[in-house]
């Protein structure tokens, strides 16, 4: 008998879930350019995990669109001395799986963070300036650390927070699997198919208010023009990081809108200067070798910066999805200068500036760059030869994918190189810290410094404001450490990244600077 | 009946077919642009000092900003002039298409007739590289060759020979291991004859038939290869583009309606292999044994 | 035969282990996976994490016979970037390659071989030249520039099939497949045709070669004189005759179909092993790399086995083996 009552429920079920759900569905499929690599938030600190991430589970501090630290699973946050730091979590949150969040979640979310087994990238550097933790009542938690570490609460945001039950033992499968996934995020996790396709539902009962949507599909595109043609055929609704290529296009047709931002993104030059005699790939214009480095010095520096065209690299291989660069992060960054600004065109001043440094006749390099991993990679290193040949330059390009790229980079292989920076903690000193200082990696100087520049000046300039915890001061200091370095052209920097997101009729998207793809961030609009 | 050399047979077996003469015709015309393409270029496409970014995408026949001089066929994103372009691409494409093609035939041919006619622990060893090589993806092999080598038209063709020889040596042993069980090659060691006279005499006429097909068909996928690994950004260097990575290159931009860019390579990579096919198919014709009647 | 078996056996784990050998060499002349999988803000010690928990601290040949001892117990290890292990991630997407890449041969086939027996047996017919000529058109333009020209006649501008992705599957004998429903068919379409088209046009080109070939040879001449219907006479002797050149192409092509659908499959964002093949190999992805080749490897050997044992029904000139004929 309860057999058949059983049976009679499913029966009903079976036909009510359908009418329910038929009182319009709001579904979404939105077109992903990169792979997203696992569910599990702990097991690859990668930007496009991260972001798609961010629908399931939630970090204790959140970024609004233009970058700045708000609420998120904290209410607030605040530094009691030089090393300690109080947060106030929020209340009534619960969990996907209807357990309620307090401070053992996040306990033992921090705990797991640098133990997941295989992580080709974890989430430990964020974690790992706490050496102690306090749970002063379920809803406050005291962070310790050794050193005054004025990035607390920016590294923190990037790590999410799961149930002290899963952070326990739950294995990267487990998460994938979707046993495992459950946050306090507005999306729940429904199916996971990698390198095809990431389902979500909306979580009727979030703490943040109503979704726009009810189901989420996210579909790999990594090519661009498969990209470009879904949303076109309405395989999707939104599609981000649109091709340049398309951009004209698109921006005129009415079937279509584009949103964009400026990112965090620089695209810059590294100048090889490991050595003070030789450099690779640079010579004579007769493809003899020079006497010296010449990119010790300042001046070839300078002259090599003011011989492009940053406006038009801008406006014609970028599609104007670009603004020109002058330092590390767009003017609206904590910690830029307003004093620098891109460097003008100017070949002939270029010309002169080679003159003073010994080269009346310029001399002869290799741009070397990846061909897939910036946007325009190959492009942008074509046009800034096209700008050198006009300053006496004689510049050859040779661009390869980044997986030989990268690696020979590293290793000093290439004279003049083309590369690309996003400081995810919109803050310009870990940027000048990361590229700029002197390579020392023990201490976590100059650890992506590849043009090893060195200069000790800076290098004082960075510390110090390292460890300085009052904003104001450290902004500051911060400015005068960018405008020590790009005095001094310590690097070349291009421009900055603009990032496109293009949806179809009756879509909206307001866009962010850390490029993430966020599903509440697109709207429907009346039609 | 009138006795002619044996050339001028030829010719005029060549000739019985028009269509074969037209392509002979294209085709020489291609050729002669691809060498003459330095003296009646507009413009040297891999000389980056003579391209103007601030001219890139021009529509065929709009003028340049600077000097007012139109574009023909229009103008790619560098700025570069795609009727110049074309020109020096045509001969990369050929170069790059015709070794590649023709080494990898001779390795091929000496490898499998060798694993044909010898049978045993070399026919072994052959076939099993040979798997491993059809087994080994191109694009792996390119992106190898490129971590070691560097980039260049020398190494392209490399990463084409070393991708397409086995298939060649695979075909010339199934057909070699055919022959070598017919009558005449029998009849041949009964005469004692020597070997490398069977081998080339006998048994190398008779299996290029089936090779000719299969080799023209690969000129044209080499370079089409070619083009895939620039597409992949495997290819040639960015500055010096082929047929292939002008069209890799121009592919971008087709969902935005600037077709040109694209377009006239496929045309003339088109032309090119349309030309090649038309000869070939013809020669193979003529050149068969057992199609004499 | 049985001795013939057991000596393809012995030479076939000699590829493979060769092959291993030489991926592994190769993927680390490229360059250095961390690169690629450790986030450029981390530091020094997240670095050397890393390359401690990938095992790629330790001496390349040390991890080669970490390796070599694994595989003989089965594991071909997880992958870099997914933490997935490698043989699941590839049979995972091996289903909707392998499905591609027959439903392209099938069209490469049943479309092929009568347009070059017409070919061949009209050659100089108008409709004899222009299969031949379409045949040309078939091969010489790039793969990824006739996808994309596919996709905007048939999606963008006509609406008629969708753009890319793979349609709804239902299982077949516990394999998803997606040529049995009507939505499968439609996003299969496209790129089955763009990934048949070089093989059809090699097809084309094959058997007309081989048709008129068979037609000059005697014993077709000597059917024909015997009063055999001309069907009996392609049916039999001219298709026979050419079967030879194009099973061994067959089989060459179905391998590389199936190893060289990268391109196609990311044109049409299909999910099948060709774009995780190019996606681990941009990333360096040694695991997936080496497994997914092993598992090629081992297709292409079972292939070409069938071929020669194929050979040797078709045409019982040949020997099994190539024993040295003196």
């Amino acid at each position: 008998m309860l057999h058949l009552l059983r049976i009679a429920a499913t029966v009903l079920i079976a036909l009510v879930a359908p009418l329910a759900s038929a009182a319009k569905e709001r579904e979404v499929a939105i077109g992903l350019q990169a792979a997203i690599t696992s569910i599990d938030p702990h097991y690859h600190n990668l930007s496009p995990n991260n972001s798609l991430l961010l629908h399931i589970y939630e970090p204790l501090i959140n970024r609004d669109p233009g970058g700045k630290l708000v609420p998120g699973l904290a209410t607030s946050w605040k530094p009691i001395d030089d090393l300690t730091w109080e947060f106030k979590l929020r209340r009534n949150v619960k969990f996907h799986d209807g357990s309620p969040f307090s401070a053992d979640d996040v306990v033992a979310t921090y705990k797991r963070v640098p133990n997941v087994p295989n992580s080709p990238s974890s989430m430990a550097t964020f974690v790992k300036p706490i050496v102690e933790t306090k749970v002063v009542d379920p809803y406050t938690i005291v962070f310790k650390t050794a050193v005054p570490h004025v990035l607390l609460p920016s590294d923190l945001a990037g790590v999410y927070i799961i149930p002290k039950a899963i952070a326990e033992k739950a294995a990267t499968e487990d998460f994938n699997s979707g046993k495992a996934a459950i946050g306090t995020g507005p999306y729940k996790f429904v199916e996971y198919i990698p390198n095809q396709r990431i389902v979500m539902k909306a979580n009727y009962g979030y703490w943040g208010g109503e979704e726009p949507w009810d189901k989420l599909t996210f579909k790999i595109l990594s090519n661009p023009a498969a990209r470009v043609a879904a949303l076109l055929s309405g395989d999707v609704q939104m599609i981000e990081t649109v091709p340049t290529a398309d951009i004209a296009k698109l921006s005129t047709d009415r079937n279509f809108a584009l949103a964009d931002k400026v990112t965090n993104r620089v695209i810059y030059v590294h100048l090889n200067q490991w050595n003070d005699k030789t450099v690779p790939f640079v010579t004579a214009k007769d493809g003899k070798a020079l006497d010296r480095n010449p990119f010790k010095d300042a001046r070839v520096r300078k002259a090599l910066s003011m011989a492009i065209n940053r406006d038009a690299i801008a406006d014609r291989v970028m599609e104007k999805k670009a603004v020109p660069a002058g330092q590390l992060l767009p003017d609206s960054f904590f910690g830029t200068s307003r004093k620098l600004k891109p460097l003008k065109y100017d070949p002939e001043g270029a010309k002169k500036l080679l003159a003073q440094a010994g080269y009346p006749n310029g001399f002869a390099l290799t741009i070397h760059g990846p061909n897939n991993r910036y946007i325009n990679d190959d492009k942008i290193a074509q046009a800034i030869a096209q700008f050198y040949s006009r300053a006496g330059i004689e510049a050859k390009v040779e661009t390869m994918p980044s997986s030989v790229y990268f690696t020979r980079a590293t290793k000093g292989d290439f004279g003049y190189m083309l590369l690309g920076w996003g400081t995810e903690s919109n803050e310009q000193g870990s940027s000048l810290r990361s590229l700029l200082a002197t390579n020392d990696p023990a201490k976590g100087m100059g650890v992506t410094n590849r043009g090893h520049y060195s200069n000790p000046v800076l290098d004082k300039q960075i510390t110090e404001a390292l460890y300085t915890m009052d904003d104001k001061k450290r902004e500051g200091m911060i400015q005068q450490a960018a405008e020590t370095a790009m005095n001094d052209t310590a690097l070349i920097p291009i421009h900055y990244e603009v990032s496109t997101w293009a949806t179809a009729k009756g879509f909206r998207y307001s866009a962010r600077t850390d490029q993430y793809t966020l599903a509440r961030d697109l709207r429907p609009v009346a039609r | 009946m009138r006795v002619d050399s044996p050339w001028r047979r030829f010719a005029s077996e060549f000739a019985e077919s028009r269509l074969a003469l037209f392509g002979l015709a294209v085709l020489a015309v291609l050729v002669v642009v691809a060498l003459a393409a330095p003296f009646i270029s507009p413009q040297n496409p891999y000389d980056l000092a003579q391209l103007d970014v601030l001219d890139s995408k021009l529509a065929p026949g709009e003028p340049s900003s600077s000097t007012a001089k139109p574009y023909w066929l229009g103008t790619d994103d560098q700025g570069r002039d795609m009727l110049s372009a074309i020109f020096y691409g045509l001969r990369i494409s050929l170069s790059v298409g015709v070794a590649s093609t023709v080494i990898a035939l001779a390795i091929g041919l000496v490898l499998g007739l060798s694993a044909a006619y010898f049978g045993g622990w070399l026919d072994a060893l052959i076939m099993r590289v040979a798997d491993i090589q059809l087994s080994f993806p191109a694009i792996l092999i390119a992106l190898i060759l490129l971590a070691i080598l560097g980039q260049g038209v020398g190494k392209i063709i490399a990463a084409l020979v070393t991708v397409q020889w086995a298939y060649y040596a695979r075909t010339v042993r199934s057909s070699a291991l055919v022959e070598r069980q017919k009558e005449y090659v029998e009849a041949a060691q009964v005469l004692a004859l020597s070997q490398p006279r069977i081998v080339l005499r006998h048994l190398l006429p008779n299996c290029l038939p089936p090779l000719i097909v299969v080799a023209t068909v690969q000129v044209a996928h080499a370079i089409s290869l070619e083009a895939t690994l620039s597409f992949l950004g495997l290819g040639l260097p960015i500055t010096e583009p082929s047929l292939g990575l002008l069209i890799a290159n121009g592919f971008q931009y087709l969902l935005s309606g600037k077709y040109w860019i694209s377009f006239y390579p496929g045309v003339a990579l088109l032309a090119t292999i349309v030309s090649i096919n038309l000869v070939a198919d013809q020669l193979r014709d003529v050149l068969n044994p057992r199609l004499k009647k | 035969m049985l001795a013939f078996t057991i000596r393809r056996l012995g030479q076939s784990a000699f590829v493979l282990a060769v092959m291993s050998l030489l991926v592994f060499a190769g993927v680390y002349a490229i360059g250095n996976p961390l690169e690629l999988l450790v986030n450029p803000q981390a530091d020094e010690i997240e670095r050397v994490r890393a390359s401690v928990a990938l095992g790629l601290d330790k001496p390349i040949v040390e991890q080669y016979t970490t390796f070599l001892a694994n595989a003989f117990s089965g594991d071909l290890g997880r992958s870099f970037v997914y933490n997935i292990p490698a043989i699941q991630l590839i049979l995972d997407k091996l289903p909707a390659t392998l499905e591609l890449a027959a439903v392209a041969m099938v069209l490469a086939i049943a479309i092929g071989i009568p347009l070059g027996l017409i070919a061949g047996l009209k050659p100089h017919s108008w409709l004899g030249r222009g299969i031949m000529a379409g045949s040309i058109v078939g091969f010489s333009l790039p793969t990824f520039w006739v996808g994309l020209v596919l996709i905007m006649v048939f999606s963008v501008q006509l609406g008629w099939l969708p753009a890319g992705g793979r349609g709804e599957t239902v299982l077949l004998a516990g394999i998803p497949v997606s040529f049995l429903t009507a939505d499968g068919l439609a996003h299969l379409a496209m790129p089955a045709l763009n990934l048949a088209l070089f093989k059809l046009s090699l097809l084309v080109r094959l058997t007309r070669a081989g048709t008129r070939e068979a037609l000059m040879q005697d014993y077709v001449k000597f059917a024909r004189a015997k009063g055999l219907g001309p069907g009996r006479v392609i049916g039999v002797h001219v298709l026979k005759n050419i079967l030879i050149p194009i099973v061994t192409v067959i089989g060459l092509e179905l391998g590389s179909v199936i190893a060289f659908a990268i391109v196609t499959e990311s044109i049409f964002a299909w999910p099948g092993s060709g774009k995780l093949l190019i996606d681990s190999i941009n990333q360096l992805d040694r695991p997936v790399i080496v497994a997914y080749l092993m598992v090629t490897v081992t297709i292409f050997i079972v292939i070409n086995f069938v071929v020669d044992i194929l050979y040797s029904l078709l045409d019982p000139r040949v020997r099994l083996g190539g024993a040295a004929a003196h």
